[in-house]
């Protein structure tokens, strides 16, 4: 079932690798030689043939954060040679192959930095931040069971395109990691875009932007400064345009909240 | 000998679920209160059925091992999620998709239960619609469609090449809404690595904190095991690298059967493997048949010829010539099986001679010219119609072309794709009975993790829609069963003896596979099983093959245990431990696996066994002696586990020989 390809020559590159054995520990580089590599290994698959060395001497491999390696779980990381995901724009590094480095290449890999990003080991970091921001209002509430025949609500096209363009969103924290502020405006805004865009979005709309934005601000991520490198490094490419739709969707739900007029309505009854 | 009874409802096919139903017990808002429910997994149905679970009142933790709920691999998911909507108009009905899920399924599947299936998928797309989920629209504005494999209708709802990932948000998004109100508890980098059984009944987990190596215990009324399938028995497969088998596994070994363990689906659309490097090898979707023709060259000796420089008479389309009805669009092993056949024959492609292509070069030109009508240009050039058509392939695929190119660094819109079959789901998975619990009272099993409705071979675009119907839609009601008979607050204390029994045999086998200190890595087992189980147990199985798999594996599995190397520490994030542990249950999976394709003396689905074939190669199915469910019983660490059987009764559709032709 195997068998080599032998199209290409093999490269020899060192890695310069971020060891930390533990949050509360500090870390250093460690210099690893990665030799004889097929170009057309990933980059993940490249730390796999590291660390079977490093396991074969009973040394503590590499600890990196992957699982589906092809893009779209969002759980791989790493900063390689100081850009989130790697060279290239619009992959993860799962999808970034050995062919993309030269013979010889000294290449830098770090995890993710942001406060709310506590590293737990090596290159891996706890991106928890990112759920409980979901938490707070990435939703329609919607119990099973009641919702209305799904053509009852047409969405246009135009709109639906739009709005699967935000909902792409892998959640992997590239454009926090890219972000001199560490601001995660790119992710709250995709989940914002992607719902507010919508018909079935409209109800939680106001209380949405406001709950998330406040759940952001709550954990440590820093303000936007429009510089837009979270869109470039970004896999899925959202763009930035996310972040000013919901500038406009914060400040016209925040008017709103503030003259909202409150219902005596209760919930008791016979 | 395990209790198997299917509780399959009495009456006609189409009432069962709505008489089941109105039969089933309800347990009281008051009493839900008190019921706590533990949920393993948060992919499709581990996610749906947390939240549902929450919003009818119930107590709820759900427990996983990536470091979100987000991560789980229902995520990967590309083509699509069927439905019976009929919203093309194409003769679809609830009827139709449940016969051609039974006749896809190879006549192994419960009629009862796919008949369920079919019926809820319709609630399915409007429940995500509901929840944001952004499928492709129509410029009206209403849902569109793409047809998939097996079937002859338009029934595929999708969102890009994406759909999985946009369903499993919608899931995700309401489990995030019932933890941000405090309804249901989240644990996170958590492996369960046992099943609590109390008096005969499951009532709780133990997991391994997989940043502190601490051990936890969960006390539950009831256990639902969402954990996905185990195809990462294979190592390499469509899989995600976390995927496993340990929690079905430690549940099996607590006296729950596995169904049908060696019905295995090899999915025809998948790059080839090019290196033994490889860690993974990743699919390109089945709607890529709706427009993609599949051809080998049919002179061997133009095999490692460019595709290009092979004329069209030269050209085998062999899906489209064996298979004139159904096509390119022939279901997943006939497919699969027809691609190892001309690879078999010597006339595959590319450096291994493992593929086939996979070619866009007509359906490029019959949208460019499409595009060109619509468009009202005249006396177009060839070069604008190629441009336009490759434009209307990016739309719909472009994504998939993407991937492919990042990998193989070739363009599909200049060059035929090369694919060949990979490993990408498991039918099999523990046994449930129609309320979806297993024969351990109190353990339910959900999605790909449960055996019951794919029978021998899944049709593309269904896994989507069994998670999501088990969690949303069957659980809910079917749950309730076996709550209303516990009475509430007798849910068994997490200090009783056998909480700490199942923790110390966790303790122990976590200190053993320390303590060994061999030569070789994890991965270096890994792989080998790989191998034993992909040439013995993988698309051609044969009696001395099975055999020798099953001697190669119990040498392998004393190999492991006394050769392994797991570095580090067992008291913090230890990721060779991690999948130390699961390679152990792996490798004692592929003797099952093994065992269970050697009695299966018939070929049914993707099981096939070579000496049970017609003259043309396709499945020769033993109906009398086979129409049955195998669900193995463990008996103790190295002894033969013992088969029982759940006979399958097909009281609506008869069985007969599946045909694509």
């Amino acid at each position: 079932m195997v068998a080599h390809l032998t199209s290409a020559k093999n490269l020899s590159v060192t890695l310069r690798v971020w060891r930390q054995p533990s949050t509360d520990e500090p870390g250093r580089f460690v210099d690893y030689a990665a030799k004889d590599l097929n170009p057309n290994m990933s980059f993940l698959e490249m730390l796999d043939v590291v660390n079977y060395g490093l396991e074969a001497k009973g040394e503590d491999p590499i600890a990196f954060a992957h699982d589906c390696r092809e893009g779209i779980c969002g759980t791989c990381s790493l900063v390689i040679n100081g850009k989130p995901h790697g060279p290239h724009k619009g992959v993860a590094t799962c999808q970034t192959y050995m062919r993309s480095f030269a013979d010889g290449d000294v290449i830098v890999v770090e995890p993710f930095r942001a406060k709310p990003f506590p590293i737990l080991k090596d290159l891996i970091c706890n991106r928890s931040a990112f759920d409980a921001i979901q938490q707070a209002g990435g939703f329609i509430t919607v119990r099973a069971g009641s919702a209305c025949d799904a053509n009852a609500i047409p969405v246009p096209k135009d709109g639906a395109d739009l709005a699967m363009d935000a909902a792409q969103c892998i959640g992997c924290g590239a454009c926090v990691a890219a972000c001199k502020n560490a601001s995660a405006m790119l992710f709250v805004s995709a989940k914002v875009g992607h719902l507010g865009l919508l018909p079935q979005g409209q109800a939680e709309r106001d209380s949405r932007v406001l709950n998330m934005v406040a759940k952001m601000d709550e954990l440590g991520f820093g303000n936007c400064t429009n510089q837009y490198e979270c869109s470039a490094a970004c896999p899925k490419l959202i763009s930035q345009d996310f972040i000013a739709r919901m500038n406009r969707d914060y400040i016209a739900a925040s008017f709103r909240q503030a003259f909202k007029p409150k219902s005596n309505a209760s919930s008791g009854g016979a | 000998m395990a209790t198997l009874d299917s509780k399959i409802p009495s009456g006609p096919l189409a009432d069962k679920w709505r008489k089941h139903k109105t039969d089933i017990k309800l347990v009281n808002p008051a009493n839900k209160r008190k019921h706590h429910v533990v949920v393993v997994g948060a992919g499709l149905a581990g996610a749906s059925s947390a939240a549902s679970l929450a919003d009818l009142g119930y107590q709820v933790t759900c427990i996983v091992f990536h470091d979100s709920p987000r991560r789980a691999h229902s995520i990967a998911a590309q083509g699509g999620i069927n439905a019976a909507k009929n919203y093309q108009n194409d003769g679809d009905s609830v009827y139709r998709l449940f016969y051609d899920t039974i006749k896809g399924g190879d006549y192994r599947a419960r009629e009862a239960n796919v008949h369920r299936l079919a019926e809820v998928s319709v609630n399915i797309i409007d429940q995500c619609a509901a929840l944001g989920v952004p499928f492709a629209r129509e410029y009206g504005g209403l849902l569109a469609n793409r047809s998939f494999g097996g079937a002859q209708v338009s029934r595929t709802f999708y969102a890009r090449g994406q759909t999985g990932q946009q369903l499993l948000l919608g899931a995700y998004s309401s489990l995030s809404r019932c933890v941000g109100q405090g309804t249901v508890k989240l644990v996170t980098q958590n492996e369960m690595s046992d099943l609590v059984v109390v008096d005969g009944q499951a009532k709780g987990v133990i997991t391994r904190d997989l940043v502190t190596g601490k051990l936890n215990r969960f006390a539950a009324d009831a256990v639902i095991l969402a954990t996905g399938g185990y195809g990462n028995v294979f190592n390499l497969s469509t899989y995600a690298r976390g995927s496993n088998v340990t929690a079905s596994w430690r549940a099996y070994k607590r006296g729950a059967c596995f169904a049908n363990p060696c019905f295995t689906q090899i999915h025809p659309t998948c790059i080839p493997v090019s290196g033994d490097y490889q860690s993974k090898l990743t699919l390109m979707s089945e709607s890529l048949r709706n427009d993609g023709r599949i051809w080998v060259p049919k002179n061997k000796a133009d095999v490692k010829k460019a595709p290009a420089d092979i004329a069209e008479s030269d050209r085998d389309y062999f899906l489209e010539r064996i298979y004139p009805s159904f096509g390119n669009l022939a279901p997943r092993d006939v497919a699969s099986r027809a691609a190892k056949r001309m690879c078999d024959e010597g006339r595959g492609v590319g450096e291994t001679g493992l593929g086939v292509y996979l070619d866009f070069a007509e359906a490029i030109q019959r949208y460019g010219k499409q595009a060109a009508a619509r468009a009202n240009l005249h006396d177009v050039s060839a070069a604008k119609v190629l441009e336009l058509g490759e434009a209307a392939v990016a739309e719909r695929y472009g994504n998939l072309f993407d991937i492919y190119k990042e990998i193989t660094d070739e363009s599909a819109y200049k060059q035929p794709m090369r694919i060949y079959p990979a490993v990408h789901y498991t039918m099999g998975g523990l046994w449930v009975d129609y309320n979806l619990m297993s024969n351990v009272p109190g353990l339910f099993v959900l999605g790909e993790a449960n055996f019951s409705d794919h029978g021998a071979n899944r049709l593309g675009a269904s896994a989507l829609m069994q998670g999501l119907a088990d969690g949303f839609f069957v659980i809910p009601y079917t749950i309730g069963d076996y709550l209303a008979a516990q009475k509430p607050g007798s849910r068994p204390s997490a200090d009783r003896a056998e909480f700490a029994a199942a923790e110390a045999n966790v303790e122990r086998l976590v200190k053993k596979l320390m303590a060994i200190k061999g030569k070789e890595p994890v991965a270096f087992y890994h792989k080998k099983l790989g191998k034993i189980m992909w040439n013995q147990c993988g698309m051609a199985r044969t009696k001395e093959g099975l055999n020798q798999g099953i001697v190669d594996i119990q040498a392998l599995k004393k190999d492991f245990w006394s050769n392994v190397n797991v570095p580090g520490s067992a008291e913090n994030l230890n990721q060779a431990l991690e999948k130390a542990l699961r390679v152990a249950d792996f490798i004692e999976l592929g003797e099952l696996m093994c065992r269970d394709a050697l009695t299966r003396e018939e070929s049914c689905g993707g099981h096939f066994r070579e000496e049970y074939q017609h003259a043309d190669g396709e499945c020769l199915r033993d109906d009398v002696n086979f129409a049955h469910v195998a669900a193995w019983e463990f008996q103790g660490e190295d002894k033969i586990p013992l088969r029982n059987i759940e006979p399958l009764n097909y009281e609506t559709v008869k069985m007969s020989m599946r045909s694509y032709k």
